[in-house]
């Protein structure tokens, strides 16, 4: 399998990093396509953090140093506790507002 | 190792950003706009990381990391914790 310049590393490197994108990607169109408040938090907290690990693993192969992959996993474990409170809170929001003016027609 | 991988996903991501920014204004509901604060808070540690890794600057990474800690506060801040843990069912 002829590598050219660039070794196995970068190729798995450049796979991650562009599957990450496509994580993110989906995530976007999850937020901007699904017709509720809850599919939308669902998509996005689920398509985000699988983005933002890609990235992480992507970007933890070229930096080629153990502190730095330590530090990219702490990140993004934070970011999934961020994503978890947060999506947790707005979605309580959205039941309680829900609840409150339940005459309200689907969300456009 | 592709010279232009790493801009061009910064480049992408800010686009998804950018994307994000229609659903801040159609939102019906509160809880819709502040979807998309999520979306900006994982996508900009993101964005961060690898401006990083491509302009060799460690800091960035301290910065990220920094980033993903008040991710969490944002909505917190916004939606507020409910004061008695038990019920739970107040208005913030």
């Amino acid at each position: 399998m002829s590598m050219g310049d660039t070794s196995l590393v970068e190729w798995i490197a450049t796979s991650l990093l562009v599957l990450g994108a496509l994580f993110y990607l989906a995530g976007t169109v999850g937020l901007l396509r699904f017709p509720d408040v809850h599919c939308r938090l669902h998509a996005l907290t689920k398509a985000d953090n699988l983005g933002l690990l890609l990235v992480c693993a992507g970007l933890g192969l070229l930096a080629c140093d153990w502190q730095v992959a330590a530090l990219l996993g702490t990140i993004w474990l934070l970011g999934l506790l961020a994503a978890t409170v947060s999506a947790h809170l707005i979605a309580r929001h959205a039941c309680r507002d829900h609840s409150a003016t339940s005459s309200r027609t689907g969300s456009a | 190792m592709i010279s232009w991988l790493l801009p061009g996903l910064v480049v992408f991501l800010l686009l998804n950003l950018a994307a994000g920014l229609v659903r801040v204004a159609r939102g019906p509901t509160p809880a819709d706009r502040m979807s998309s604060a999520l979306l900006f808070g994982s996508t900009t540690v993101a964005v961060l990381l690898i401006l990083a890794e491509w302009m060799s600057e460690p800091a960035m990474r301290n910065v990220a990391l920094l980033f993903v800690m008040l991710a969490a506060v944002i909505s917190l801040a916004f939606f507020g914790m409910p004061r008695d843990i038990g019920a739970g069912d107040d208005e913030p």
